[in-house]
C-alpha cells in the first residue's frame, strides 16, 4: 500500500460575511492526509470542524463565504478549480457522510436510485442495469440484508443506522480516496454507532482511502483516528497522534476535553467535569489565545498574543499555547493518568 | 390502496349528500313561495296553483328533496297530461326562471366555464411556477424584488377591479381587441380565442401570484435541506438537483393546492366571467341569485360541489404517488 498524501490542506481561513459582521469560521487550518489513515477532528460546537470539512468538497455557500487557503486534492486546488472540475471531484475522489442520515437522503427516490445515481453521474458510459449491480453490491458491502429487496425501498423505510449505511454506500461506490465524515455516528444509538465505526473501518482497509473524521467525541477519536487535529475558536490548538493526545496531550483545552472523558471512566460517581464558560462567539473572538476566558493557566501574555503552533515534547505533538514545554509536559501527564 | 380509495369514496358520497341537504333547505329558508316566482308579477293565483302542483312544491319539503334527490338517478316528470314535461336523468330540476331543466342550463354553461378553467389554469401554473423558480434562484436581486411586488399585486388586488381595467385599457381604450362576445370554439375558433384572452390573463396572472410565493418558498426551503447537500456532494449537475432534489419537493404542496383552486374554479368563475360577459356557470349562477331561480342554485352549487369533493379525493391519491412517504400500502 502507497502511503501517498491524498488530501493537502494549506493555511484554510473561512471567513463568513453576516449581517452581525464577519466571522471567522475557520482560520490557518494546515494538514496532510495519507491513503489509508484517518485524521480525527476534534472541538466543540462552532469550533470550525465542520466548516473545515465542507470547505474541502467546496460546500460553502461562494456568496456569503470567503475561503482563503489551498485545499489540494490529486494535484488540484479545490479552492480555485473551476465548477465542472469541482464537480467531478465532488464523489469520485473526496465523498462525504453527513451528521443526520435521517434528512441526507432524498425521500423522494428509492435508496438504489441514490446509490446509482452517484455511479452513474461520474461513468455516464455505463448502462443502468450495470449500475444496479454494481449498487447491489455496494449495499451487500455496506450490511444491508436482504438487499435485493430493499434497493427499490424508499428512505423512510430504514432505521437511522440502516441510513447512515446508505449514506456510506453512497459515498463509496465511486472508490474515492478520501472520505470526509462529519459527526457520522453522532445521531445514533450508541450500540449503531460502533456498529458503523467498525463498517467504516473495514471499508477503509478495502478501499485503502484516507478518512477525515469530524466529531466532538473523544471515544470515537480513540476509537477510529490515528491522527488528530483538536480545534478551538476556528483554529488548530493541538495537533498530535491519538496515542500521544490521550498520554500527553499539550494544550489546556485538550486537558479539558480528556478530564470531562476521564470523569466518567474512573469513578463513575460525583459531579460530570466541564470546561468552565462556553466556547467563544467567533464574531468577537478573545483577543489573544481564544481559549484564555476559560483556561485555568491564562497569563498576561496569553490575552494579548496569539499563540503559535510549535513541537512540544517527545511524540511529536503541536500546540498553540504560551505555558513553558516542561509545564505543559507535566502538566498533561498528569491529566492523561488521572 | 384500493381500500382507502373505497372508503375516501364512499365519506365523499356522504359530504355531498349533506351538501345537497342543505343546499335545498334554501326552499325552507325564502321568505316567498316558489311557486309564486314562476310567473311574473301579474299572475293569477290559478297559474300560480297549477305551476305548484305541477313543480311539486305543494309536498312537505323533506318530500321535495326526496324527489329531487330520485331525480338526480332517475329524471323527473312534471305535471300530467297536455302541460306535462320531464327532465331526464341526471336531473337537477327545473328553473322557474329560465323555462328549462337545469341539467340543460348546465350543459349550455359547463363548457365556456370549462374552457375559461383549463385555460387560465395552464397559463397560471406556468407563469406561478416559472416566476417563483427564478425568484428562487436569484433570492435577493432584482428579479426576487420584482416577483415579490408582482406576489403583493396579484393577491391585494381583486379580479373586479383588474378585469375592469384591462377590459377598459385594451377593449375601449386601446382597442386592441374588440368587445368580448362570446362564440364556441367549435362555431368560430379565432373568435373564440379573441374572446377568451383577456379572461384568461387576468385570471392567471392574479391566480399565479400565491403560486409564485409558493413555489418561491418551497425551493428555497428544499435548497436548505441536507439531502440537497448531498446532491451537491456527489457531484451532481445543477440542473440535475434543481429537478430531483428541489422542484420534486417544492411541487408536493403546489400539485396539493392546484388541484383544489382548479376545481374551484370550475364551479364558475362567478366575477371573471361577469366582468367579461362570458354566458358561463358563474354568470349564470349570479342572475339565479338576482331572479331567486332556486333551482338553479341549488344545481350550481351540486355541481361546484361536487368538483371540490372530487378534487379533494384525486389530490389524496396524488399525495400519495407524490410523497412516498404517506404513501398508504
Amino acid at each position: 500500500m502507497s502511503n501517498e498524501v491524498v488530501l493537502s490542506v494549506k493555511n484554510l481561513s473561512v471567513v463568513f460575511h453576516t449581517p452581525d459582521g464577519d466571522v471567522a469560521a475557520v482560520s490557518n487550518v494546515s494538514f496532510d492526509l495519507h491513503s489509508g489513515e484517518t485524521l480525527g477532528i476534534v472541538g466543540e460546537s462552532g469550533s470550525g470542524k465542520s466548516v473545515t470539512a465542507s470547505s474541502i468538497m467546496r460546500l460553502n455557500n461562494s456568496i456569503t463565504a470567503t475561503t482563503t487557503g489551498s485545499i489540494l486534492i490529486s494535484g488540484v486546488d479545490i479552492l480555485t478549480a473551476d465548477e465542472s472540475e469541482v464537480r467531478r471531484i465532488r464523489g469520485s475522489e473526496v465523498a462525504m457522510i453527513f451528521q443526520d442520515p435521517l434528512s441526507a437522503l432524498n425521500p423522494y427516490y428509492t435508496v438504489g436510485k441514490q446509490i446509482a445515481e452517484a455511479y452513474l453521474v461520474h461513468h455516464p458510459q455505463v448502462s443502468k442495469t450495470d449500475a444496479r449491480a454494481v449498487t447491489l453490491e455496494m449495499l451487500k458491502k455496506v450490511g444491508i440484508p436482504n438487499p435485493e429487496k430493499r434497493i427499490d425501498e424508499f428512505p423512510h423505510q430504514f432505521s437511522g443506522g440502516m441510513r447512515q449505511r446508505i449514506v456510506i454506500a453512497i459515498a463509496l461506490i465511486n472508490n474515492p480516496k478520501v472520505l470526509i465524515a462529519d459527526e457520522p455516528t453522532t445521531a445514533l444509538d450508541v450500540t449503531v454507532q460502533a456498529q458503523i465505526l467498525d463498517l467504516m473501518k473495514d471499508l477503509q482497509a478495502e478501499f485503502n482511502m484516507a478518512i477525515v473524521l469530524i466529531t466532538h467525541d473523544l471515544g470515537v477519536i480513540a476509537e477510529a483516528a490515528k491522527e488528530v487535529l483538536v480545534m478551538y475558536g476556528g483554529r488548530v490548538v493541538e495537533q498530535s497522534t491519538v496515542d500521544a493526545l490521550f498520554s500527553e496531550p499539550t494544550h489546556p483545552y485538550a486537558w479539558g476535553l480528556l478530564g470531562a472523558v476521564n470523569s466518567l471512566s474512573s469513578s463513575g460517581r460525583g459531579a460530570l467535569a466541564t470546561i468552565a464558560g462556553s466556547p467563544p462567539s467567533l464574531i468577537a473572538l478573545p483577543r489573544g489565545c481564544s481559549f484564555n476566558p476559560r483556561c485555568t493557566f491564562a497569563s498576561e501574555i496569553c490575552r494579548s498574543e496569539v499563540p503559535v503552533l510549535r513541537t512540544v515534547g517527545t511524540q511529536g505533538s503541536v500546540a498553540a499555547c504560551h505555558l513553558p514545554d516542561n509545564e505543559i509536559l507535566t502538566i498533561g501527564r498528569e491529566v492523561a493518568s488521572r | 390502496m384500493f381500500l382507502f380509495i373505497v372508503r375516501r369514496v364512499f365519506f365523499a358520497v356522504v359530504l355531498l349528500l349533506a351538501v345537497s341537504f342543505f343546499t335545498y333547505m334554501l326552499f325552507a329558508m325564502l321568505p316567498s313561495d316558489p311557486a309564486a316566482l314562476t310567473c311574473g308579477k301579474n299572475c293569477k293565483p290559478d297559474v300560480i296553483a297549477a305551476n305548484r302542483i305541477r313543480l311539486g312544491y305543494d309536498k312537505s319539503l323533506m318530500e321535495q328533496y326526496w324527489l329531487f334527490l330520485k331525480g338526480i338517478f332517475a329524471g323527473r316528470d312534471y305535471g300530467t297530461g297536455a302541460a306535462a314535461f320531464s327532465c331526464g336523468a341526471p336531473s337537477l330540476g327545473y328553473s322557474f326562471g329560465q323555462h328549462e331543466c337545469v341539467t340543460t342550463l348546465i350543459a349550455q354553461t359547463f363548457p365556456v366555464t370549462a374552457y375559461l378553467s383549463i385555460g387560465a389554469f395552464i397559463l397560471w401554473m406556468f407563469i406561478g411556477i416559472s416566476t417563483g423558480a427564478i425568484a428562487a434562484l436569484n433570492k435577493g436581486k432584482w428579479q426576487d424584488r420584482a416577483a415579490s411586488i408582482f406576489t403583493s399585486i396579484g393577491v391585494s388586488l381583486p379580479t373586479f377591479y383588474i378585469g375592469l381595467l384591462v377590459l377598459f385599457s385594451v377593449v375601449i381604450w386601446l382597442r386592441i381587441l374588440p368587445f368580448p362576445s362570446y362564440e364556441s370554439p367549435f362555431d368560430n375558433f379565432p373568435v373564440f380565442l379573441r374572446t377568451m384572452i383577456l379572461p384568461w390573463l387576468v385570471l392567471a396572472v392574479l391566480s399565479a401570484a400565491s403560486y409564485t410565493r409558493l413555489t418561491r418558498n418551497g425551493m428555497l426551503e428544499a435548497m436548505n435541506e441536507d439531502f440537497v447537500r448531498l446532491g451537491v456532494a456527489k457531484g451532481l449537475t445543477r440542473r440535475i438537483i434543481l429537478r430531483r432534489y428541489v422542484m420534486r419537493q417544492a411541487l408536493v404542496p403546489i400539485v396539493t393546492i392546484a388541484g383544489l383552486d382548479f376545481a374551484g374554479l370550475l364551479g364558475g368563475a362567478i366575477i371573471t366571467e361577469s366582468v367579461f360577459s362570458l354566458p358561463g356557470m358563474g354568470k349564470m349562477s349570479i342572475r339565479a341569485v338576482v331572479e331567486s331561480d332556486l333551482p338553479v342554485l341549488v344545481g350550481t352549487t351540486m355541481v361546484a360541489a361536487v368538483f371540490i369533493v372530487l378534487a379533494n379525493v384525486l389530490v389524496d391519491i396524488a399525495y400519495g404517488y407524490l410523497d412516498p412517504r404517506v404513501r398508504v400500502k
